[in-house]
């Protein structure tokens, strides 16, 4: 199976189609997307998500006269899937799948297998918006250089929901070691997304990084060496929780949002989110209690950055090119973090804009639930994919033992 | 003549994405895939698969879930239908079928996962007050057990129905009430005699249906997603799982374990095929011993009220997703939303749209060709005067028979191929193979019913056979026509993989966003969902029943 | 209207395809216009198997026929039921359900008899009062009696203009008297239009009424 692997992959390189960076000028590029629909391949479990993308569909429409079509997916692998399927019939024009939301191991297969078009951050005008020195998981994502073959939208953090009515605040377990005690004193209350969702391995990859001996080996890719040393701790603190976690850790939550709605429905007590506005935005939409809260750990939280990437058969590549420039416009950004639309932290440099487009983004945080820079604390980079990739395998061999 | 052509298109439409599909299905699970750098013959795709972590638990709930589930069906059904045919109260109580026979799987799956879980609708209705429950309970495991039990619960409540309809419709062909006097003439009791005398003629007939209900169970992956194991998973969503991985590498195991899913189930039906001889004789014996029937009755009792918990529960799931949908506040333990609102509906309108239009447009558009391929093959069978063999209708029932993972991928493979994929008219030709056996099932009995003496009258009268079929036939025919376009349309409203396949996943319906959205959206979004797969179909049932009872209701013959 | 003529049966032989039996065999029949000859025999002697291959509604997979059905000169056995003009009269009146009476008789008349909306709809109207049935035209024909339904049945036979009659048992539904004053309005009506009549039954009363040839099978 290594063997059939390794050849598929040879085989994917060999067969890579040549790359040439996007030379032409945003005006040849919106001209030519005129009348196009991008097929926008977009995870589709959130709701207000959706609704933004609805809403940058019908921006893009009347602005430029480009249509988005959002194909939902459960998981961004489909997308990926879908290409790799569109490569093995051999179709390397017009291929269906025009935009992807991506990152992670999805953004690295596709990278290294030459499925990207690209370079493309070149040729939109609103990159240079882009916080690229202070937020470098804008240009590395997971420890991969994208070069330009992706555009980032939208940033991500990791913090935990939960309800201060129902959890003191002061009683809030801020570290990885003290989730372990607050498990044995509540037990059932606490779970995780399944270890195959990305939300799932990521609630393991925060623990590995304050329970790995030297959290900066994280950063070079996953040797069988390297990850039985550092995922040792993670394990057996694992298994000391695994008893004490919802269902008594036989089963798990699919997705975040099927987690987030144990959360509202009291089933458990916190819910790992990679969106810092997670708690504002569940409150507008009724989905949680206004006393919902979020808390990070005192040595910092996991961030990333999403991206949209095309893929190098998309048949709207320049369709795709202006729904990405779009989306990086300062109007839409600050749109995009209005907790009331999709609460989702920009990915702009707020010092490379105007005073007025700056001032889009004032609008109050007052917003409940919403937390503050400080309180959102450190953003620590991702570790190489393929320590998620193992993570993942190694859970599963877990749950299956 | 064109409509001799009819019953060769129409198998040709059916079975040809099957052979196909299957055929590129097999290649794969051999290891042969040239597109992928695969060469084969080669067993290495099967090791994978049986080595892979929690195989075994996987083939065993694929397995013990589908027998159960359709085990308890029938049971649960004759139960039912023992009873009602001697309790009108219990007959009219089988009309309630219509709406859960409409709403498609997933809507009643997602409903169901809502009512049985710990923070669901039952605990919810009976808490704080007799449980004292202010939160739900720790360590209750209702949805996603390994065992598959809320997967078999799941299943019942779509399959009891069904085969109670299947029950009903093959009793007007036996003297069911005659059989009955008879029976209890000579001293047994109504609720056995039934199982001994009348259950036995009316066997044969739901053979076929049956066994669809047991291919459809094992192999079912929209319901497994919702509520099956996730860890492991049953074979089909193991199959869909490997099938939507980036890995290439995916591709032939996931092949093979959805060549494995179609032995499972070849296996599954020629066991029960062949289990079927010594339970007959089994009841002949019981028959035979001249037992008046004191304890089975009580049985038989208990399978049919259980069978009414099965059909309450089914509207309750409905219900509680229609409630969801209008609930603007609903936490635990309230039994009822804290504040109810349409504001999700005006929420979701803009973005339930498309779906809803495709839904619309895919079934309409399938159903169509279906009545007018059946239509053609039921005229030519007239005119002709040949029935199709037993063959025939085992090929009809193929696609239903036939696990759709085992070909569905490799239409997609196909489809890409000839560039089709992710076009509508890819998805409506795989909704056609689907929604064509029932719309012939449920029109041909109907048509070939219809005194000849009619057309021959009218031919007489100096109608050509076109005019007779356009104005004496089909206006005679309008109530059944309509009946099983809706069938047809309830159908294909329900189709997951029909749909996710030869879509791309670029064409999405009520359906295929329900089953994305179970994975965790909003359960008030669900709710919008799951209500509009409901009421789609019910809708169209309501049409087929008020039409012609409109139209003709000067027309007393024709009143129902 | 032409010529009233005969119509003639030449060694009609009908065999089940299977067994080979002959449920008819060499079967030579005249009957001269105007005339009612009786076919009679027990149930299952072939006695509608013969009308449906006069009619053209043989169902060839189950019988094997020859032989020649002709109306005066013309053979007919080789046309399209629909061509071959012959009045077809079953025991039921077999009104079509979802017609209403007016309907019903209109289905059977020819362009040629008239074009005009309003013309077809005289015609209709004066035949049904002229049977007794004045005002009927827009009524539900499940709403009619058995004797008003037979009589519709037949105005809307002979509407169609046949050149011959086949009746198939078409009194064994009626009560007595009924039956007689039925019997009475058809035969009427064969005579006056001189229309070749085969009648098959298993009633004697019938045959003697209809007062021509008798055959039994």
């Amino acid at each position: 199976m290594r063997l059939l692997a390794l050849a598929v992959t040879t085989l994917a390189l060999l067969a890579s189609p040549s790359h040439a960076a996007e030379t032409r000028s945003f005006e040849d590029i919106a001209a030519k997307a005129r009348g196009q629909t991008v097929d926008w391949n977009a995870w589709a479990g959130d709701p207000q998500t959706n609704a933004f993308i609805t809403w940058v569909g019908a921006e893009v429409e009347r602005r430029y006269g480009v249509k988005v079509n959002h194909v939902k997916l459960t998981d961004t692998a489909e997308a990926v899937t879908r290409v790799v399927a569109e490569r093995a019939a051999g179709r390397n024009e017009g291929g269906g799948v025009d935009l992807i939301w991506i990152n992670g191991p999805n953004f690295l297969a596709m990278k290294s297998q030459g499925l990207l078009y690209g370079p493309v951050t070149q040729a939109l005008p609103n990159f240079r918006f882009v916080d690229t020195e202070r937020r470098p998981s804008s240009i590395v994502d997971f420890t991969v250089p994208v070069e330009g073959y992706a555009v980032p939208w939208r940033v991500a953090q990791i913090v935990y929901v939960y309800d201060s009515a129902r959890t003191d605040p002061k009683t809030l377990p801020r570290s990885i070691p003290a989730m372990l005690e607050w498990a044995k004193a509540n037990p059932g209350r606490l779970t995780h997304p399944n270890g195959r969702n990305f939300l799932g391995a990521t609630f393991l990859k925060q623990a590995l990084y304050e329970l790995a001996p030297d959290p900066s080996m994280l950063q070079k890719p996953a040797t069988d060496g390297a990850f039985g040393l550092a995922t040792a701790q993670l394990w057996t603190w694992y298994n000391v929780l695994r008893p004490y976690l919802w269902r008594e850790g036989r089963s798990f939550p699919e997705t975040g949002p099927a987690q987030r709605q144990l959360l509202a429905d009291g089933e458990i007590d916190f819910a790992v989110s990679f969106d810092p506005a997670e708690a504002a935005v569940s409150i507008n939409s009724g989905l949680l209690p206004d006393t919902a809260r979020v808390m990070t750990l005192e040595k910092g939280t996991i961030g990333n950055t999403s991206f949209v990437a095309i893929p190098y058969n998309a048949a709207d590549r320049e369709g795709a090119m202006v729904v990405a420039n779009f989306l990086l416009e300062p109007a839409t950004q600050a749109r995009a973090q209005d907790p009331k639309q999709m609460g989702s932290f920009t990915v702009l440099d707020l010092d490379k804009l105007s005073p007025d487009e700056r001032r889009l983004f004032d609008h109050p945080p007052e917003a409940k639930g919403l937390p503050t820079n400080a309180e959102l604390g450190n953003s620590l980079p991702e570790p190489h994919p393929s320590w998620m990739t193992r993570i993942t395998e190694e859970w599963e061999r877990l749950m299956n033992r | 003549m064109w409509l001799r052509l009819a019953p060769a298109l129409t198998l040709a439409l059916l079975l040809g994405p099957i052979g196909l599909g299957f055929a590129w299905t097999v290649l794969p699970a051999f290891g042969h895939m040239p597109s992928i750098g695969a060469v084969g013959p080669t067993l290495d795709p099967w090791r994978t698969l049986f080595v892979t972590s929690g195989f075994i638990d996987t083939l065993r709930v694929t397995v013990t879930a589908g027998l159960t589930a359709t085990c308890l069906s029938l049971v649960l059904a004759a139960g039912f239908c023992a009873i009602a045919a001697g309790s009108r109260t219990f007959s009219r109580l089988s009309r309630l079928v219509a709406p859960l026979l409409a709403t498609p799987h997933s809507a009643i799956a997602l409903g169901f996962a809502f009512l049985v879980l710990p923070s669901g609708w039952i605990v919810r209705a009976i808490s704080p007050e007799l449980t004292g429950w202010t939160r739900p309970p720790v360590g209750l495991v209702t949805i996603g057990d390994t065992a598959g039990l809320s997967l078999v619960g799941g299943l019942l409540l779509k399959e009891v129905p069904y085969l109670v309809l299947m029950i009903i419709g093959a009793s007007a062909q036996v003297p069911v009430a005659a059989t009955l006097a008879v029976s209890r003439a000579l001293g047994h009791r109504g609720l056995s005699a039934w199982v001994k005398a009348v259950l036995p003629q009316i066997y044969p007939q739901i053979r076929l249906p049956l066994y669809a209900v047991l291919a459809f169970s094992l192999s079912v992956v929209d319901v497994a997603i919702i509520l099956g194991p996730s860890q492991p998973p049953p074979l089909g969503v193991l199959a869909t799982r490997w099938f939507s991985d980036y890995d290439l590498s995916r591709y032939p195991p996931a092949a093979a374990a959805a060549v494995l899913q179609l032995i499972v189930v070849i296996a599954a039906i020629g066991l029960w095929r062949v289990a079927e001889i010594p339970i007959a004789a089994l009841g002949r014996s019981w028959a035979e011993g001249g037992s008046r029937g004191f304890a089975s009755a009580l049985l038989i009792r208990l399978a049919g009220i259980a069978a009414l918990l099965a059909g309450g529960l089914g509207l309750a799931a409905i219900l509680g997703m229609v409630v969801w949908s209008l609930a603007l506040v609903w936490r635990f333990p309230d039994a009822w939303p804290s504040a109810l609102g349409l504001a999700t509906w005006q929420a979701q309108a803009g973005i339930v749209a498309p779906a809803l239009a495709n839904t619309i447009i895919i079934g309409a558009a399938a159903t169509v060709l279906a009545i007018l391929l059946v239509l053609a093959c039921l005229e030519n069978e007239v005119r002709r005067g040949r029935r199709p063999g037993g063959a025939a209708l085992w090929l009809l029932f193929l696609p239903l028979l036939a696990p759709q993972i085992a070909f569905l991928f490799g239409v997609q493979v196909t489809l890409v191929r000839v560039g089709l994929d992710g076009t509508l008219f890819a998805v409506i030709w795989s909704h056609l193979v689907f929604v064509l056996p029932y719309v012939f099932l449920s029109l041909a009995d109907p048509f070939r019913a219809l005194d000849p003496r009619l057309p021959a009258t009218a031919a007489a009268l100096g109608a050509d056979p076109i005019r007779v079929f356009v104005t004496i036939k089909l206006p005679l025919l309008l109530r059944p026509l309509l009946i099983a376009a809706a069938v047809g349309f309830a159908v294909s409203v329900g189709q997951y993989l029909a749909t996710l396949f030869p879509g791309a996943g670029r064409i999405s319906t009520l359906t295929t966003d329900a089953v994305t959205l179970a994975s965790g959206a909003d359960r008030r979004i669900i709710g919008v969902y799951a209500a509009l797969q409901a009421a789609l179909p019910l809708l169209a049932y309501v049409a087929a029943l008020g039409a012609p009872a409109f139209l003709y209701r000067h027309r007393r013959a024709l009143r129902p | 209207m032409k010529q009233p003529a005969a119509l003639n049966l030449n060694e009609v032989t009908i065999r089940l395809r299977g067994t080979g039996a002959a449920l008819v065999e060499n079967l030579e029949l005249s009957i001269s216009p105007g005339t009612v000859t009786t076919l009679m025999g027990p149930s299952g002697s072939g006695k509608s198997t013969l009308l449906a291959f006069c009619a053209g509604f043989l169902d060839r997979s189950a019988f094997a026929a020859s032989g020649a059905v002709c109306i005066g000169e013309d053979r007919i056995d080789g046309l399209p039921a629909e061509r071959r003009r012959l009045g077809l009269l079953f025991q039921d009146a077999l009104l079509f359900p979802h017609l209403s009476v007016g309907s019903n008789l209109l289905f059977g008349l020819p362009r040629s008899a008239a074009r005009s909306r309003f013309e077809r709809r005289q015609i209709i109207e004066d035949a049904l009062a002229q049977a007794g049935l004045a005002g009927y035209a827009d009524r539900d024909p499940d709403t009619l009696s058995g004797g008003q339904r037979a009589r519709v049945a037949l105005l809307r036979t002979l509407l169609a203009e046949p050149r011959a009659l086949l009746l198939d048992e078409p009194f064994s539904k009626l009560d007595a008297a009924l039956r007689a004053e039925i019997r009475t309005f058809l035969f009427e009506h064969v005579r006056a239009r001189s229309l070749p009549t085969l009648l098959v039954t298993h009633d004697a009363a019938d045959a003697e009424a209809a007062g021509g040839a008798l055959v039994t099978s």
